[in-house]
């Protein structure tokens, strides 16, 4: 915690080396985020030994080079060195610490029964749930808005069974070739001919070698998609799981990358990491406006390039239509395919008349349902063929 | 001649007088790469001098340059070392043709994986460096190889010695300068930022982007190099696909200068607008709003 470390700078400055005060503030660092690996510290020390601490830059600009190694956690550390060196308020500091908790559960019956006591409550509803357990079937299809936690629950376990297996493409990658092709492998050619006093008897041969598309998930998680943003993290945390190269952004209030929250982490606690640095989660949805965000920062200069993208939203946007119409188009450019998830496509008499929808449809190469973890399992199938 | 430098201070005068105006960052990245010994991993916009840092620190030392490009695919082969099998063919042909005896195989074996047929990649240049200054290696745009280039690139940067089998171990006796460029298409591996100091490389402030400007556009005027580097500063406050970098900058003034061209106005921005803004959408956007911001920023300027 930053109290910590804030306390014990004052005094000690004074009489400490560097390296308490390297160490002091990697741990404020971590603090508010930031992954500093020890290695990193070291370098901090070593460079702090070399230049010493009395010069505001110098110690600014060797942190900033030794200890970070992604300009996102330029924020967070120009917040943490005002606090730690510059005796600064920490008021932008509290903020970024406790995540905030928003539940996106769906509205599950047990939860209108007025019962205070919920472990009362659980008990009480315990057989009902257990004929559902059984009911898979019928789960699978079953709307998420309709599912109560326990059988939420039950399908987030479900969704670990599913398989996810790459669209590939030809890499420029040379293999050894059983067949003959126009690449001869001089190299195996002539390790086989000292095999045979020096006479290349067998030609040997390399061809390319083929390699998976990048798959990218873009998930809306504005205030419309509640119901369905839960389960659909969960389908984002099985993909980045069950295969390699896929990246996860949540999209719809603002950017945020969540793939390495969804590498190891709880997926809730991403989805809540990602709830937690919207500022205004009543704000609406800014579908077109954080698609773009997506294109200049990611998409356009390689995530999405040659890749499988998938959008996984509603369609609502306050946005103009003209801007969600032009970034699709641009983001459409550069992808292998463009897929778009719907999880209100299913309803019955379904039109993609909400003018997000409509202006993002004619840059989309497929458009799919995503309400159930049947749709998801086609989902699946879609994004793997 | 090159001597260590004693403070960030004395790396941003010696890159100057090369032709490269660093900000405090970069000076002090390249301060402590050079007396830590560390890879340098500089990641930022393209066009925003990462390559050319490169460059000028080359020169600086006095050494050579030593490129890596990166690219798809890239493997030991064309990173490290390879041997040249047309010539050991050639040489087995030879050998064949004027009788060498079965007996002398091993012999044969011996000179085939010499080092006459070893073809010497970037990576060993850079290790095996013999000359009197510090060489610099630039493996450029690591971000395009593929992930397992970069656990064998973090091997050879981890101690700067390499072991070819038929030869034995090569240990660099001063290990380069090295720095490492990315576009960050996709992450660089945790373990390869580790080893190196990073430096996120941003867009120079106005002052900066004139003394680049007239630095290195030969005979451009202060004025123009002023107004140059005012309106690039806005058409990056205008939210475009591909804000310009500073070799657009550099290029635009270039085109001016030839152009004869001692004052920016609207006319001669829309007529050269394509050495700048490489999309479309972008030169519509700079020509339909951006336009009265621009000519604003000339006239602050």
């Amino acid at each position: 915690m930053p109290e910590v470390a804030l306390t014990s700078t004052a005094e000690e400055a004074m009489r400490t080396p560097a390296e308490r005060m390297a160490v002091g503030f990697a741990r404020v660092l971590r603090g508010v985020g930031v992954s500093v690996p020890v290695s990193r510290v070291t370098n901090f020390v070593e460079a702090l030994t070399r230049l010493g601490i009395d010069q505001r830059d110098h110690v600014y600009w060797a942190g900033r080079s030794t200890l970070l190694g992604d300009p996102e956690d330029l924020t967070a550390y120009d917040r943490a060195f005002a606090v730690f060196w510059e005796h600064r308020s920490a008021t932008g500091l509290s903020v970024q610490l406790p995540p905030i908790t928003i539940t996106l559960a769906t509205d599950a019956p047990e939860d209108d029964d007025g019962d205070p006591d919920g472990d009362g409550q659980r008990e009480a509803h315990g057989p009902t749930l257990r004929v559902r357990y059984s009911d898979v079937e019928t789960l699978r299809e079953k709307d998420f808005v309709q599912c109560s936690d326990a059988e939420l629950a039950e399908l987030h376990r479900l969704m670990g069974s599913l398989k996810f297996t790459s669209t590939t493409r030809p890499s420029r990658r040379l293999v050894p070739a059983r067949k003959r092709t126009r690449r001869p492998d001089l190299a195996r050619t002539v390790r086989r001919a000292l095999a045979t006093g020096g006479e290349p008897i067998r030609r040997e041969f390399r061809a390319t070698d083929r390699r998976p598309r990048r798959l990218v998930l873009l998930l809306d998680v504005s205030g419309s998609m509640e119901p369905y943003a839960r389960a659909l993290i969960r389908f984002a945390h099985a993909a980045v799981v069950g295969r390699t190269r896929v990246e996860a952004f949540t999209i719809g209030t603002r950017l945020t990358r969540v793939t390495r929250e969804l590498t190891s982490r709880d997926p809730d606690a991403a989805l809540r990491g990602a709830a937690a640095s919207v500022q205004d989660w009543s704000g609406g949805t800014r579908l077109g406006q954080t698609l773009r965000e997506f294109n200049d920062q990611w998409g356009v200069r390689g995530h999405a390039r040659g890749a499988v993208v998938v959008v996984l939203s509603d369609g609502w946007d306050r946005g103009t239509p003209e801007l969600l119409s032009e970034q699709m188009e641009r983001l459409h450019r550069v992808t292998y395919r463009l897929v778009w998830v719907n999880p209100l496509k299913h309803t019955p008499g379904y039109a993609p008349l909400a003018r997000g929808m409509a202006a993002a449809l004619p840059h989309v190469d497929e458009f799919v349902e995503g309400h159930s973890f049947d749709s998801l399992t086609r989902l699946a199938e879609v994004i793997s063929a | 001649m090159f001597s260590h430098p004693a403070t960030p201070d004395d790396v941003r005068v010696a890159l100057a007088e090369q032709g490269y105006l660093p900000d405090d960052g970069i000076a002090m990245s390249v301060f402590l790469a050079v007396t830590m010994g560390r890879p340098l991993l500089l990641e930022g916009d393209a066009g925003v001098g990462k390559t050319e840092l490169a460059k000028a620190l080359a020169s600086w030392t006095g050494g050579e340059l030593i490129r890596l490009q990166c690219y798809e695919g890239i493997d030991a082969t064309q990173a490290l070392y390879e041997w040249d099998y047309t010539r050991q063919l050639l040489h087995l042909r030879t050998a064949e043709a004027i009788g060498v005896s079965a007996t002398d195989g091993a012999a044969l074996e011996d000179e085939l994986y010499s080092d006459r047929f070893l073809i010497r990649r970037p990576l060993l240049r850079a290790i095996g460096y013999d000359g009197e200054a510090l060489p610099v290696l630039l493996i450029d745009e690591v971000d395009r190889a593929d992930d397992e280039f970069e656990a064998f690139l973090l091997e050879v940067l981890s101690d700067y010695s390499v072991t070819v089998p038929e030869l034995g171990t090569i240990t660099a006796a001063t290990p380069p300068l090295v720095v490492i460029t990315s576009n960050r298409t996709r992450d660089v591996h945790d373990a390869l930022k580790r080893r190196c100091l990073y430096h996120w490389v941003a867009h120079p402030d106005l002052d900066r982007e004139v003394e680049i400007v007239r630095l290195r556009v030969d005979g451009i005027d202060e004025i123009l190099a002023r107004q140059v580097a005012a309106a690039v500063a806005a058409m990056r406050d205008l939210g475009l696909y591909k804000p310009p970098g500073v070799a657009e900058t550099i290029d635009w003034g270039t085109a001016l200068g030839k152009l004869g061209t001692s004052i920016l106005d609207e006319t001669t921005i829309a007529a050269t607008l394509g050495t700048v803004l490489k999309y479309r959408e972008d030169q519509d956007r700079v020509t339909e709003v951006g336009i009265d911001m621009i000519m604003a920023a000339i006239e602050g300027a």
